[in-house]
Protein backbone atom coordinates (compact mmCIF):
# COMPACT_ATOMS: atom_id res chain seq x y z
CA UNK A 1 0.00 0.00 0.00
CA UNK A 2 1.19 3.24 -0.58
CA UNK A 3 -0.17 6.58 0.40
CA UNK A 4 0.61 10.19 0.28
CA UNK A 5 -0.80 13.80 1.41
CA UNK A 6 -2.10 16.26 -0.76
CA UNK A 7 -0.15 19.96 0.23
CA UNK A 8 -3.05 21.97 -1.23
CA UNK A 9 -5.82 20.28 0.81
CA UNK A 10 -3.62 19.66 4.29
CA UNK A 11 -4.22 22.57 6.78
CA UNK A 12 -2.30 21.13 9.78
CA UNK A 13 -4.52 18.99 11.96
CA UNK A 14 -2.05 16.87 12.48
CA UNK A 15 -4.37 13.96 13.01
CA UNK A 16 -2.67 11.86 10.62
CA UNK A 17 0.46 12.23 13.05
CA UNK A 18 -1.21 11.91 16.08
CA UNK A 19 -2.94 8.69 15.42
CA UNK A 20 -0.07 7.32 13.51
CA UNK A 21 3.54 8.68 14.06
CA UNK A 22 5.12 5.61 12.03
CA UNK A 23 3.72 6.94 9.17
CA UNK A 24 3.41 10.55 9.29
CA UNK A 25 5.22 13.49 10.23
CA UNK A 26 4.23 17.45 10.01
CA UNK A 27 6.47 20.09 9.69
CA UNK A 28 6.68 23.62 11.68
CA UNK A 29 3.57 25.05 9.71
CA UNK A 30 1.53 22.20 9.66
CA UNK A 31 2.00 20.46 6.31
CA UNK A 32 2.45 16.81 6.85
CA UNK A 33 4.15 14.04 4.54
CA UNK A 34 4.08 10.35 4.47
CA UNK A 35 7.55 9.33 5.70
CA UNK A 36 7.58 6.05 4.24
CA UNK A 37 7.64 4.47 0.59
CA UNK A 38 5.66 1.61 1.08
CA UNK A 39 3.28 1.06 4.49
CA UNK A 40 4.15 -2.25 5.79
CA UNK A 41 1.66 -4.61 5.97
CA UNK A 42 1.17 -4.27 9.73
CA UNK A 43 0.73 -0.95 9.50
CA UNK A 44 -2.15 -0.76 6.89
CA UNK A 45 -4.81 -0.48 9.60
CA UNK A 46 -2.96 2.96 10.93
CA UNK A 47 -2.75 4.37 7.44
CA UNK A 48 -6.39 3.57 7.09
CA UNK A 49 -7.41 5.12 10.24
CA UNK A 50 -4.69 8.47 9.79
CA UNK A 51 -7.36 8.55 6.16
CA UNK A 52 -10.56 8.32 7.87
CA UNK A 53 -9.69 11.14 10.50
CA UNK A 54 -8.69 13.65 8.23
CA UNK A 55 -10.75 16.75 8.22
CA UNK A 56 -9.28 17.84 4.92
CA UNK A 57 -9.59 14.42 2.84
CA UNK A 58 -5.90 15.26 1.78
CA UNK A 59 -4.53 11.71 2.29
CA UNK A 60 -5.13 9.10 -0.82
CA UNK A 61 -4.16 6.00 -1.03
CA UNK A 62 -1.98 6.08 -4.24
CA UNK A 63 -1.93 2.16 -4.61
CA UNK A 64 -3.27 -0.91 -2.74
CA UNK B 1 -25.29 36.49 31.78
CA UNK B 2 -27.72 38.69 30.32
CA UNK B 3 -31.59 37.98 30.54
CA UNK B 4 -32.47 36.59 26.63
CA UNK B 5 -36.13 36.67 25.69
CA UNK B 6 -37.53 33.24 25.33
CA UNK B 7 -36.70 31.70 21.70
CA UNK B 8 -40.42 30.06 20.39
CA UNK B 9 -38.85 29.53 16.76
CA UNK B 10 -35.17 28.13 16.52
CA UNK B 11 -35.15 28.23 12.74
CA UNK B 12 -35.67 31.57 12.91
CA UNK B 13 -35.34 33.86 15.72
CA UNK B 14 -32.56 31.52 17.38
CA UNK B 15 -30.38 32.70 20.35
CA UNK B 16 -26.84 30.65 21.28
CA UNK B 17 -27.35 32.33 24.70
CA UNK B 18 -30.83 30.98 25.81
CA UNK B 19 -30.15 29.41 28.97
CA UNK B 20 -31.39 26.26 27.93
CA UNK B 21 -29.90 26.10 25.09
CA UNK B 22 -26.30 26.99 26.93
CA UNK B 23 -27.23 24.02 29.22
CA UNK B 24 -28.32 21.32 26.39
CA UNK B 25 -27.86 22.41 22.94
CA UNK B 26 -27.57 19.20 21.07
CA UNK B 27 -31.65 18.41 20.81
CA UNK B 28 -32.17 22.07 19.35
CA UNK B 29 -29.29 21.08 16.58
CA UNK B 30 -30.75 17.29 15.85
CA UNK B 31 -34.26 19.40 15.21
CA UNK B 32 -32.85 22.27 12.96
CA UNK B 33 -30.46 19.78 11.05
CA UNK B 34 -33.48 18.30 9.92
CA UNK B 35 -36.54 20.98 9.68
CA UNK B 36 -33.74 24.37 8.99
CA UNK B 37 -30.08 23.39 8.58
CA UNK B 38 -29.40 27.09 8.84
CA UNK B 39 -31.00 28.53 11.34
CA UNK B 40 -31.75 32.36 10.92
CA UNK B 41 -31.97 35.15 13.65
CA UNK B 42 -32.07 38.89 13.50
CA UNK B 43 -30.76 39.08 17.48
CA UNK B 44 -28.25 41.10 18.12
CA UNK B 45 -27.27 41.46 13.97
CA UNK B 46 -28.92 39.59 11.38
CA UNK B 47 -26.71 36.02 11.71
CA UNK B 48 -26.97 32.62 9.84
CA UNK B 49 -26.15 29.34 11.60
CA UNK B 50 -25.78 25.84 9.96
CA UNK B 51 -25.67 22.86 11.47
CA UNK B 52 -24.84 20.02 9.07
CA UNK B 53 -21.24 19.45 8.46
CA UNK B 54 -21.36 19.29 5.04
CA UNK B 55 -22.48 23.34 5.12
CA UNK B 56 -20.00 23.70 8.00
CA UNK B 57 -16.69 22.89 6.17
CA UNK B 58 -18.21 24.27 2.84
CA UNK B 59 -18.46 27.65 4.12
CA UNK B 60 -14.91 27.92 6.09
CA UNK B 61 -13.56 27.10 3.03
CA UNK B 62 -15.59 30.20 1.18
CA UNK B 63 -13.58 32.32 2.49
CA UNK B 64 -14.07 34.61 -1.02
CA UNK B 65 -17.82 35.07 0.64
CA UNK B 66 -17.22 34.30 4.03
CA UNK B 67 -14.67 36.64 5.72
CA UNK B 68 -12.87 36.42 9.36
CA UNK B 69 -13.06 40.08 10.21
CA UNK B 70 -16.08 39.43 12.16
CA UNK B 71 -15.17 36.36 14.13
CA UNK B 72 -17.15 37.02 17.66
CA UNK B 73 -20.04 35.26 17.99
CA UNK B 74 -21.71 37.78 20.42
CA UNK B 75 -21.16 41.15 18.49
CA UNK B 76 -20.00 44.04 20.25
CA UNK B 77 -16.42 44.56 21.33
CA UNK B 78 -15.10 43.94 17.50
CA UNK B 79 -17.17 47.21 16.96
CA UNK B 80 -16.08 49.75 19.44
CA UNK B 81 -14.52 52.53 18.95
CA UNK B 82 -10.42 51.89 18.80
CA UNK B 83 -8.47 55.01 20.77
CA UNK B 84 -7.41 57.62 18.50
CA UNK B 85 -3.60 57.43 19.75
CA UNK B 86 -1.38 54.52 20.55
CA UNK B 87 -0.94 51.16 20.06
CA UNK B 88 -4.53 49.54 19.67
CA UNK B 89 -6.33 47.03 17.86
CA UNK B 90 -7.35 48.58 14.56
CA UNK B 91 -6.09 45.34 13.10
CA UNK B 92 -8.42 42.89 15.31
CA UNK B 93 -6.75 39.85 16.52
CA UNK B 94 -4.37 38.82 12.87
CA UNK B 95 -4.48 35.81 12.07
CA UNK B 96 -8.08 34.60 13.43
CA UNK B 97 -10.05 37.87 12.65
CA UNK B 98 -7.80 38.36 8.95
CA UNK B 99 -8.08 37.27 5.68
CA UNK B 100 -5.38 36.90 3.42
CA UNK B 101 -2.51 38.06 2.85
CA UNK B 102 -2.35 39.62 6.64
CA UNK B 103 -3.56 36.32 8.00
CA UNK B 104 -0.82 33.93 5.84
CA UNK B 105 2.20 35.80 7.01
CA UNK B 106 1.02 36.39 10.89
CA UNK B 107 -0.27 32.33 10.99
CA UNK B 108 3.01 31.53 9.76
CA UNK B 109 4.87 33.27 12.54
CA UNK B 110 2.63 31.80 15.22
CA UNK B 111 2.75 27.89 13.85
CA UNK B 112 6.20 27.20 14.91
CA UNK B 113 5.35 27.67 18.37
CA UNK B 114 2.82 25.68 18.62
CA UNK B 115 4.27 22.93 16.09
CA UNK B 116 4.37 19.16 17.87
CA UNK B 117 7.78 19.12 18.29
CA UNK B 118 7.61 22.86 20.39
CA UNK B 119 4.38 20.84 21.85
CA UNK B 120 6.23 18.42 23.15
CA UNK B 121 8.45 20.20 25.04
CA UNK B 122 5.87 21.50 26.75
CA UNK B 123 4.77 18.44 28.69
CA UNK B 124 6.67 18.07 31.73
CA UNK B 125 5.40 21.94 32.44
CA UNK B 126 1.46 20.34 32.00
CA UNK B 127 2.36 17.22 33.89
CA UNK B 128 4.04 18.80 37.02
CA UNK B 129 0.97 21.66 36.97
CA UNK B 130 -1.40 18.61 36.57
CA UNK B 131 0.11 17.14 39.69
CA UNK B 132 0.32 19.93 41.73
CA UNK B 133 -3.28 20.68 41.47
CA UNK B 134 -3.98 17.14 42.38
CA UNK B 135 -1.81 16.93 45.39
CA UNK B 136 -4.18 19.67 46.23
CA UNK B 137 -7.56 18.05 46.35
CA UNK B 138 -7.44 14.22 45.83
CA UNK B 139 -7.22 13.08 49.43
CA UNK B 140 -10.14 15.39 49.76
CA UNK B 141 -12.66 13.60 48.97
CA UNK B 142 -14.22 15.94 46.32
CA UNK B 143 -13.22 19.13 44.15
CA UNK B 144 -14.49 21.75 41.54
CA UNK B 145 -13.41 19.79 38.47
CA UNK B 146 -14.08 23.17 36.33
CA UNK B 147 -12.67 25.77 38.86
CA UNK B 148 -10.46 23.42 40.87
CA UNK B 149 -8.73 21.80 37.62
CA UNK B 150 -9.35 22.43 34.41
CA UNK B 151 -9.59 25.93 34.68
CA UNK B 152 -5.81 26.53 36.39
CA UNK B 153 -3.98 24.42 33.45
CA UNK B 154 -3.98 25.99 29.93
CA UNK B 155 -3.50 29.35 31.42
CA UNK B 156 -0.21 28.49 32.98
CA UNK B 157 0.92 27.17 29.90
CA UNK B 158 0.17 29.91 27.39
CA UNK B 159 1.65 32.17 30.39
CA UNK B 160 4.72 30.14 30.31
CA UNK B 161 4.98 30.35 25.99
CA UNK B 162 3.88 34.11 26.17
CA UNK B 163 6.60 34.66 28.54
CA UNK B 164 4.85 36.46 31.02
CA UNK B 165 3.91 35.63 34.74
CA UNK B 166 1.51 32.50 35.54
CA UNK B 167 0.86 34.52 38.78
CA UNK B 168 -1.35 36.73 37.07
CA UNK B 169 -2.95 33.37 35.79
CA UNK B 170 -6.40 34.61 37.58
CA UNK B 171 -6.32 37.72 36.45
CA UNK B 172 -5.61 37.08 33.28
CA UNK B 173 -8.73 34.39 33.20
CA UNK B 174 -10.96 36.84 34.27
CA UNK B 175 -10.22 39.01 31.35
CA UNK B 176 -10.51 36.17 28.86
CA UNK B 177 -13.72 35.16 30.43
CA UNK B 178 -15.18 38.97 30.52
CA UNK B 179 -14.33 39.27 26.60
CA UNK B 180 -15.89 35.89 25.32
CA UNK B 181 -18.52 34.50 27.98
CA UNK B 182 -19.45 37.52 29.18
CA UNK B 183 -19.43 39.75 25.69
CA UNK B 184 -23.23 40.70 25.85
CA UNK B 185 -22.63 42.69 28.93
CA UNK B 186 -21.18 46.00 27.69
CA UNK B 187 -18.95 47.03 31.06
CA UNK B 188 -18.12 43.75 31.20
CA UNK B 189 -16.33 43.30 27.63
CA UNK B 190 -15.37 47.03 28.16
CA UNK B 191 -13.34 45.99 31.25
CA UNK B 192 -12.02 42.81 29.75
CA UNK B 193 -10.62 44.02 26.21
CA UNK B 194 -9.19 47.35 28.40
CA UNK B 195 -7.41 44.74 30.61
CA UNK B 196 -5.58 42.70 28.18
CA UNK B 197 -4.54 45.63 26.18
CA UNK B 198 -3.17 47.38 29.00
CA UNK B 199 -1.08 44.45 30.57
CA UNK B 200 0.40 43.79 26.36
CA UNK B 201 0.97 47.42 26.26
CA UNK B 202 2.78 47.39 29.20
CA UNK B 203 4.41 43.67 28.36
CA UNK B 204 5.64 45.09 24.78
CA UNK B 205 6.92 48.34 26.27
CA UNK B 206 8.88 46.31 28.55
CA UNK B 207 10.69 43.28 26.10
CA UNK B 208 11.15 45.86 23.30
CA UNK B 209 14.51 46.85 25.91
CA UNK B 210 14.46 43.49 27.89
CA UNK B 211 13.94 40.65 24.77
CA UNK B 212 13.66 37.02 26.12
CA UNK B 213 13.47 33.39 24.28
CA UNK B 214 9.49 33.80 24.74
CA UNK B 215 6.74 34.54 21.78
CA UNK B 216 6.12 38.17 22.46
CA UNK B 217 9.74 39.01 21.93
CA UNK B 218 10.54 36.81 18.93
CA UNK B 219 7.53 39.37 17.63
CA UNK B 220 8.95 42.34 18.57
CA UNK B 221 12.10 41.70 17.28
CA UNK B 222 11.05 40.22 13.97
CA UNK B 223 11.28 42.31 10.25
CA UNK B 224 8.36 41.58 7.74
CA UNK B 225 8.91 42.72 3.95
CA UNK B 226 12.06 44.70 5.45
CA UNK B 227 10.35 46.45 8.44
CA UNK B 228 9.37 45.91 11.79
CA UNK B 229 6.01 44.28 12.52
CA UNK B 230 3.25 47.18 13.44
CA UNK B 231 2.98 47.15 16.93
CA UNK B 232 -0.66 47.20 16.71
CA UNK B 233 -0.29 43.55 14.90
CA UNK B 234 2.28 42.44 17.53
CA UNK B 235 -0.50 43.35 19.73
CA UNK B 236 -3.15 41.34 18.56
CA UNK B 237 -1.44 38.69 17.79
CA UNK B 238 -0.61 38.81 21.44
CA UNK B 239 -3.95 39.12 22.96
CA UNK B 240 -5.25 36.57 20.53
CA UNK B 241 -2.29 33.87 22.25
CA UNK B 242 -3.81 34.57 25.09
CA UNK B 243 -8.09 35.00 24.53
CA UNK B 244 -7.49 31.65 21.96
CA UNK B 245 -5.45 29.39 24.65
CA UNK B 246 -7.24 29.57 27.83
CA UNK B 247 -11.26 29.60 27.88
CA UNK B 248 -11.51 26.80 24.89
CA UNK B 249 -8.86 24.11 26.38
CA UNK B 250 -9.93 24.43 29.81
CA UNK B 251 -13.85 24.06 28.34
CA UNK B 252 -12.46 20.76 26.99
CA UNK B 253 -10.96 19.75 29.56
CA UNK B 254 -14.11 19.90 31.82
CA UNK B 255 -16.38 18.95 29.40
CA UNK B 256 -14.25 15.53 29.17
CA UNK B 257 -14.17 15.16 33.23
CA UNK B 258 -18.00 15.20 32.99
CA UNK B 259 -18.73 13.16 30.57
CA UNK B 260 -16.18 10.29 32.48
CA UNK B 261 -17.91 11.23 35.41
CA UNK B 262 -21.43 10.99 34.13
CA UNK B 263 -20.56 7.67 31.79
CA UNK B 264 -18.87 5.12 34.47
CA UNK B 265 -18.41 2.75 31.87
CA UNK B 266 -16.47 5.12 29.89
CA UNK B 267 -14.23 6.42 32.97
CA UNK B 268 -14.02 2.51 33.38
CA UNK B 269 -12.74 1.43 30.20
CA UNK B 270 -9.99 4.50 29.72
CA UNK B 271 -8.33 3.40 33.36
CA UNK B 272 -8.36 0.19 32.16
CA UNK B 273 -7.07 0.94 28.61
CA UNK B 274 -5.15 3.72 28.78
CA UNK B 275 -3.61 3.13 25.28
CA UNK B 276 -7.20 4.41 24.21
CA UNK B 277 -6.59 7.72 24.91
CA UNK B 278 -5.25 9.27 20.99
CA UNK B 279 -9.18 8.23 19.70
CA UNK B 280 -10.45 8.85 22.97
CA UNK B 281 -9.23 12.70 23.39
CA UNK B 282 -10.49 13.22 19.24
CA UNK B 283 -13.65 11.40 20.52
CA UNK B 284 -14.20 13.83 23.35
CA UNK B 285 -13.70 16.69 21.26
CA UNK B 286 -15.79 15.63 18.68
CA UNK B 287 -18.74 15.11 21.07
CA UNK B 288 -17.90 18.23 23.22
CA UNK B 289 -16.31 20.77 20.92
CA UNK B 290 -16.43 23.91 22.87
CA UNK B 291 -15.84 26.58 19.68
CA UNK B 292 -18.05 28.25 17.32
CA UNK B 293 -16.66 30.91 15.56
CA UNK B 294 -18.21 33.55 13.05
CA UNK B 295 -18.00 34.57 9.76
CA UNK B 296 -18.74 37.81 8.24
CA UNK B 297 -20.83 37.86 4.76
CA UNK B 298 -18.99 40.22 2.24
CA UNK B 299 -20.68 39.46 -0.53
CA UNK B 300 -24.54 38.98 -0.93
CA UNK B 301 -25.13 35.67 -1.88
CA UNK B 302 -27.66 32.97 -1.50
CA UNK B 303 -26.46 30.02 0.19
CA UNK B 304 -28.52 26.67 0.30
CA UNK B 305 -31.56 29.00 -0.64
CA UNK B 306 -31.09 31.40 2.37
CA UNK B 307 -30.14 35.06 1.00
CA UNK B 308 -27.35 36.10 2.69
CA UNK B 309 -26.53 39.60 2.87
CA UNK B 310 -23.43 41.73 3.08
CA UNK B 311 -22.90 42.60 6.66
CA UNK B 312 -24.84 39.52 8.24
CA UNK B 313 -22.82 36.86 10.56
CA UNK B 314 -22.57 33.86 10.05
CA UNK B 315 -21.90 31.27 13.54
CA UNK B 316 -19.99 28.51 12.35
CA UNK B 317 -21.38 25.64 13.95
CA UNK B 318 -18.24 23.21 14.80
CA UNK B 319 -20.03 21.55 17.45
CA UNK B 320 -23.51 21.03 15.95
CA UNK B 321 -21.45 19.51 12.30
CA UNK B 322 -19.20 16.72 14.74
CA UNK B 323 -22.95 15.66 15.72
CA UNK B 324 -24.54 15.03 12.44
CA UNK B 325 -25.29 11.91 11.74
CA UNK B 326 -24.84 12.29 8.05
CA UNK B 327 -21.28 12.33 9.05
CA UNK B 328 -20.77 10.50 12.32
CA UNK B 329 -22.55 7.33 13.05
CA UNK B 330 -24.40 7.33 16.02
CA UNK B 331 -23.31 11.00 17.03
CA UNK B 332 -24.80 11.14 20.21
CA UNK B 333 -23.19 8.24 21.59
CA UNK B 334 -19.19 8.79 22.62
CA UNK B 335 -17.18 6.01 21.58
CA UNK B 336 -13.91 5.43 23.07
CA UNK B 337 -12.17 3.79 19.79
CA UNK B 338 -14.39 5.83 17.15
CA UNK B 339 -11.77 4.62 13.79
CA UNK B 340 -14.00 7.35 11.66
CA UNK B 341 -13.28 10.47 12.39
CA UNK B 342 -13.32 13.38 10.53
CA UNK B 343 -14.32 15.71 13.50
CA UNK B 344 -13.98 19.72 13.11
CA UNK B 345 -13.55 20.73 16.45
CA UNK B 346 -10.49 22.85 15.50
CA UNK B 347 -12.21 24.34 12.45
CA UNK B 348 -11.05 23.21 9.15
CA UNK B 349 -9.12 25.30 6.16
CA UNK B 350 -7.36 27.67 6.56
CA UNK B 351 -8.14 29.08 9.72
CA UNK B 352 -7.64 25.64 11.64
CA UNK B 353 -7.12 26.11 14.71
CA UNK B 354 -3.40 27.63 15.26
CA UNK B 355 -2.80 25.98 18.55
CA UNK B 356 -4.37 22.44 18.38
CA UNK B 357 -1.57 20.81 18.85
CA UNK B 358 -1.08 22.42 22.18
CA UNK B 359 -5.12 22.12 23.13
CA UNK B 360 -4.66 18.22 22.26
CA UNK B 361 -1.95 17.58 24.53
CA UNK B 362 -3.29 19.33 27.40
CA UNK B 363 -6.66 17.71 26.95
CA UNK B 364 -4.26 14.47 27.29
CA UNK B 365 -2.05 15.37 30.00
CA UNK B 366 -4.88 16.41 32.31
CA UNK B 367 -6.90 13.50 31.79
CA UNK B 368 -4.03 11.31 32.09
CA UNK B 369 -2.97 12.44 35.27
CA UNK B 370 -6.60 12.63 36.58
CA UNK B 371 -7.39 9.08 35.91
CA UNK B 372 -4.01 8.03 37.40
CA UNK B 373 -4.81 9.85 40.67
CA UNK B 374 -8.17 9.78 40.72
CA UNK B 375 -9.67 6.62 38.53
CA UNK B 376 -13.17 6.40 40.45
CA UNK B 377 -15.51 9.84 40.22
CA UNK B 378 -18.96 11.09 39.74
CA UNK B 379 -21.20 14.30 40.24
CA UNK B 380 -21.84 15.58 43.56
CA UNK B 381 -25.66 14.13 43.99
CA UNK B 382 -27.23 17.18 43.85
CA UNK B 383 -25.15 19.77 43.14
CA UNK B 384 -25.50 21.89 39.84
CA UNK B 385 -23.45 21.86 37.00
CA UNK B 386 -23.02 25.33 35.37
CA UNK B 387 -22.07 25.71 31.87
CA UNK B 388 -21.11 28.82 29.68
CA UNK B 389 -21.97 29.03 25.88
CA UNK B 390 -21.99 31.27 22.92
CA UNK B 391 -18.57 31.26 21.72
CA UNK B 392 -17.45 28.69 23.92
CA UNK B 393 -18.77 25.77 25.24
CA UNK B 394 -18.21 23.85 28.64
CA UNK B 395 -18.74 23.98 32.79
CA UNK B 396 -17.67 26.66 35.00
CA UNK B 397 -18.74 24.45 38.19
CA UNK B 398 -18.57 21.03 37.99
CA UNK B 399 -18.81 19.74 41.87
CA UNK B 400 -17.13 16.26 41.90
CA UNK B 401 -16.92 13.88 44.68
CA UNK B 402 -13.77 10.45 44.86
CA UNK B 403 -12.95 8.15 47.09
Amino acid sequence: MKIRVDPDKCQGHARCYGLSPELFDVDDYGQATVVVDEVPAELEDKARLAIANCPEYAIEVVSE
Amino acid sequence: MTQTAPVKDWATDFDVLDPDYVRNPFGIWDELRTACPIAHTDRRISSWMPTRYEDVTEMAHDIEHFSSLRVAVIPGGEDDEAPADGPNLEYGLPPISADPPLHTWTRRLLLPWFSHRRVESYVPLTRSLCQRLLDGFAGSGGADGAAGYAQQIPVRVIAQILGVSPDEADTFTGWVRDVLEFADDPDRRTHGAEGLLNYFIGQLEYRRQNPGDDLLSELLHTEEEGKPIDDGIVLGMAALVLIAGVDTTWSAIGSSLWHLATHPDDRKRLVAEPELMPTAIEELLRAYSPVTMARLVVHDVEYKGCPMKEGDKILMNFPAANRDPEAFENPETVVLDRAHNRHVAFGSGIHRCAGSNLARMELQVALEEWLRRIPEFSLEEGAEVTWAGGQVRGPRSLPLVFP
